[in-house]
């Protein structure tokens, strides 16, 4: 009998964070003990917009999807037309259920010709293997195989390449490439949730150890830094990523009816493609599309400095009107010298350049407080620096 | 070349011909294609030997809906009309029985075989309301199906109180307890247990096999005899179909549904690509979806519910020509023009199910036996007979597989089990034949060789046949369509499936 594991799962990278940790704020992701934050958020943080940050991101769930039908599946499972995705190619994507609500996001990885992987945050196993059945495709469960590593920032390339990852240059964004360094295989992709120049680094767990060390070395004079959740949470505000559980509840563990998001309510549109052969929630959407959807993402641009954190939306600056929405992830950007926040609102509220309101609350000993304050809706990302895409990255 | 129609039906059973039938007289230009060389499907008259015929699939017309014949108007010529049931003893101490009275047992049981017929009428009758129209669509919202089911909920109402509570508490019961409160005959029970779980996974003990036997008796609890047999039905409802304009072309095989961006575009055969955009599809669900059409083009969650659809057939069907009629005790040879059951008791019919769990065959099967050639001379030659028998039970799925020798193994235990009711059987045997439910799936094409294309059964009943999301006829992929037994109200040659489809197709026309 094969021995069940209890309690917390350790990742490859385990033994590295423990290594440098000095604050001891660690939670549970997926299972694994992870690091809110090693020493200091801020510097952390800083660490991914000036310099070089590290995080392992190998508690994702990883799924590999391989057999002669791999790419009509995947292109009936999730919205996005996946027979376009090229070898070597990565693509974002959301899956939905038959009423066409999101169930989660994730990234697409073509492997090779016929071999996907896709990362997503939830478990999917079951779903998969029901969407499975009719298709001649094989799916593992490859996430305690697979170690992951998240290498971002203006400086991350130069890093990389100084570690001995040779030919990166001429990876462009949403590219990936299979690699080794010092006989050990690394698939290195350029993707990442911070909205910056990035790199995902996808090894075995055997390798995790000593990469991870070639990599500090190669970092130690540009300011590498390992990060925790803490800090990548605020980069992927900025960056305007989604995340599950907050900006939308997957599909299959909303229970309440109007509690669940289509893409178009996510601000997606240009993921769901009607042109392809059939897909899960196809004519959930195309009803959506015609009878017009009820929720929209926004990305809201709030005056002041305090965080609007679960704050209610309001079209106006008045509160005699009801509400119209409220904000679900907020912070202050550092980088953009800005208050912002991602929130759902009702339709047809929060068109890109209208102003709404938002309620902010604090404490002030005790006591809480209240505040109106304006709110831009702004469109497309916070923090989108040019650098991100160009191709070859500028060296350090 | 494409020719192009109003509708395509695929499969030439008899719903498929009733629903192209009752197309074509609303005008449409209906195209009808059948993969085997004769119409009817399941319902097919067909030779099994030098000079002998057969009701290949379904031996006797339970009830051909009267609605269905008017509509079509056509008339099916009966040899024999209200058949008498009769369950054969050992000892020659018959039970006969007909829809009111049970002749052969004691007093007290002929008093509550008529109650229990009577009590059983009430519900079925209620059921009978429901199998001429679709079932309305839960949580839909629209007016429509909303009315549909408040129309249901007063015809549940309008049972009074206590029929109604009786119903609502009979629905999941097993009808093993019901006989055993009512009845002392074991003949008797085994008769009513038997035809309770005919055509079905479920043994007499299993609960819901008290509906399986309200919906015997809604679509037939009078059984008749269609001169020329069941394939007779058939050619009648062709004929009619072909005078109305349907245009039917048989050897004609369907390699698969055509879709296009994300809708039905027609069927490709070996002889070209048919256009149309319906497309409806006779055959059961999962051969429309994964055979047909593919898993691809439906959501997921729709794949799943078709995948795991019940529908593994239980029932063996076993043909045997006969130099003459078997010497009964008890019995007159005009008794064979009936409908004769053998199944000494509720508990040999639950005894007789019991293996089928675990994939193996009955050791001691029941049958249901017709004679179609003591009122119909065109089943046999002069002075000899045929006999057709419902065996059961016979796993789909047997352990090991349908091996030669495990078919004849089931083969000889079959007519060994006979003879100890029919005495001297097996040397009145000229020729005999037992298809196993996996070759009435290779004859007719019938997932899991299921009668009635899917498990009758609570969860595969009404709003949820086959699937939810499929129970209205309609596909969820736009131009689709079922009409063959897989849907409400369920098999047996009744044409009810085929005629609600075209009436749902016709309605959502007339609606745009």
């Amino acid at each position: 009998m094969t021995e069940v594991h209890q309690g917390r799962l350790e990742t490859p990278f385990y033994g590295r964070f423990k290594a440098i940790d000095t604050l001891n704020e660690w939670h549970t992701w997926n299972g694994y003990t992870v690091c809110n934050s090693p020493y200091c958020a801020d510097l952390e943080y800083f660490a991914i917009r000036n310099a070089t940050a590290v995080f392992d991101l190998s508690p994702m769930n990883k799924y590999r999807i391989t057999g002669p039908d791999a790419g009509a599946y995947l292109n009936r499972l999730v919205t996005r037309n996946v027979s376009v995705l090229g070898p070597g190619r990565v693509g974002y994507s959301v899956w939905c259920d038959n009423d066409g609500k999101v169930i989660d996001d994730g990234t697409i990885f073509h492997l090779d010709e016929g071999d996907y992987r896709v990362c997503a945050a939830g478990r999917h196993a079951a779903w998969f293997a029901d969407a499975a059945i009719g298709f001649d495709v094989e799916i593992d469960d490859e996430t305690a195989d697979v170690a992951a590593l998240a290498v971002q920032g203006p400086t991350s390339w130069s890093v990389l390449t100084r570690a001995g990852f040779e030919g990166l240059e001429s990876l462009k964004p949403f590219g990936l490439v299979h690699m080794e360094l010092g006989g050990r295989p690394v698939m290195v992709s350029r993707t990442g949730f911070t909205g910056d120049l990035g790199y995902e680094l996808w090894m075995s767990p055997d390798d995790a150890g000593v990469i991870w060390d070639r990599i500090f070395e190669a970092g130690e004079l540009t300011g590498i830094r390992a990060i925790g959740t803490d800090a990548l949470e605020l980069s992927r505000i900025e960056a305007g990523y989604l995340a599950p559980g907050l900006e939308f509840l997957p599909a299959d563990e909303t229970v309440r009816t109007g509690r669940s998001r289509s893409p178009f309510e996510l601000g997606l549109d240009w993921l769901v493609d009607f042109t392809k052969p059939n897909f899960n929630g196809r004519r959930a959407l195309a009803e959506e599309q015609r009878r017009g959807s009820t929720w929209r993402l926004v990305r809201l641009d709030i005056e002041g400095n305090k965080p609007a954190h679960n704050a209610y939306v309001f079209p106006r600056e008045s509160r005699s009107r009801s509400d119209i929405g409220f904000v679900t992830s907020a912070a202050w950007s550092p980088v953009c010298k800005k208050n912002v926040a991602l929130g759902t609102v009702r339709q047809p509220h929060g068109r890109p350049g209208t102003t709404l309101w938002v309620e902010i609350y604090y404490q002030r000993e005790m006591h809480w407080q209240r505040k109106m304050a304006r709110a831009t809706v702004v469109e497309g990302p916070f923090w989108a620096p040019d650098r991100r895409r160009l191709t070859p990255p500028e060296p350090y | 070349m494409t020719e192009r129609y109003d509708a395509i039906v695929v499969g030439a059973g008899h719903n498929g011909l009733v629903c192209a039938g009752l197309l074509a007289k609303a005008g449409k230009k209906v195209l009808v294609l059948e993969a085997r060389a004769e119409v009817g499907g399941a319902a097919v008259t067909r030779p099994f030997a030098d000079g002998f015929s057969v009701s290949a699939g379904a031996h006797l017309l339970h009830q051909l809906q009267p609605r269905v014949m008017k509509a079509l108007g056509v008339r099916i010529p009966l040899k024999s009309e209200r058949m008498p049931t009769i369950a054969l003893s050992q000892s020659g101490d018959h039970v006969f029985m007909d829809e009111q009275t049970a002749v052969g047992v004691s007093d007290q049981d002929a008093q509550a075989f008529t109650e229990f017929m009577e009590w059983s009428d009430t519900f079925a009758g209620f059921l009978n309301k429901q199998l001429m129209k679709p079932p309305p669509r839960l949580g839909s919202g629209s007016f429509n199906d909303t009315i549909k089911l408040a129309r249901l909920g007063l015809d549940l109402r309008m049972l009074g109180k206590a029929d109604m509570r009786d119903f609502l508490q009979l629905i999941g019961q097993n009808i093993y307890d019901e006989l055993d409160a009512r009845f002392e005959s074991d003949l008797l029970k085994g008769a009513i247990a038997l035809d309770a779980v005919t055509g079905t996974h479920t043994g007499p003990r299993s609960p819901g096999s008290m509906i399986t036997w309200l919906y015997r008796l809604c679509t037939g609890g009078h059984v008749s005899q269609p001169a020329g047999g069941l394939g007779a039905v058939s050619d009648a409802l062709a004929e009619r179909a072909e005078a109305l304009g349907v245009t039917i072309r048989t050897d004609t095989p369907v390699e698969g549904i055509v879709v296009d961006n994300g809708r039905v575009v027609g069927v490709d055969t070996a002889a070209g690509r048919f256009s149309s955009w319906k497309v409806i599809s006779n055959a059961d669900p999962k051969t429309t979806v994964f055979g047909l059409v593919g898993a691809r083009h439906f959501e997921s969650t729709f794949v799943r519910r078709v995948h795991h659809l019940r529908s593994k057939g239980n029932v063996a069907k076993l043909h045997v020509a006969l130099d003459a009629l078997p010497e009964i005790s008890g019995l007159r040879p005009e008794d064979f023009g009936g409908r004769l059951l053998v199944a000494a008791s509720a508990e040999a019919v639950e005894r007789a199910f019991n293996p089928v769990k675990y994939g193996r065959c009955s050791s001691q099967p029941v049958f249901e036996l017709s004679f179609p050639s003591v009122s119909d001379d065109s089943f046999a030659p002069a002075g000899k007979h045929v006999m057709s028998a419902l065996v059961q039970f016979a796993p789909y799925d047997l352990a090991g597989g349908w091996s030669d020798v495990a078919r004849a193994d089931f083969h000889d235990a079959a007519l060994r089990v006979l003879e100890e009711t029919l005495p001297r059987l097996r040397d009145l045997v000229l020729h005999s034949e037992l298809l196993t439910p996996v070759d009435l799936e290779a004859e007719f094409g019938m997932s899991g060789g299921h009668w009635h294309h899917g498990e009758l059964g609570l969860d595969q009943f009404m709003f949820v046949r086959p699937v939810a999301g499929a129970a209205q006829y309609r596909m969820p992929l736009e131009g689709l369509y079922l009409c063959g037994a897989g849907t409400h109200p369920g098999g047996g040659v009744t044409g009810a499936p085929g005629y609600n489809a075209a009436q749902v197709i016709l309605e959502r026309e007339r609606s745009r």
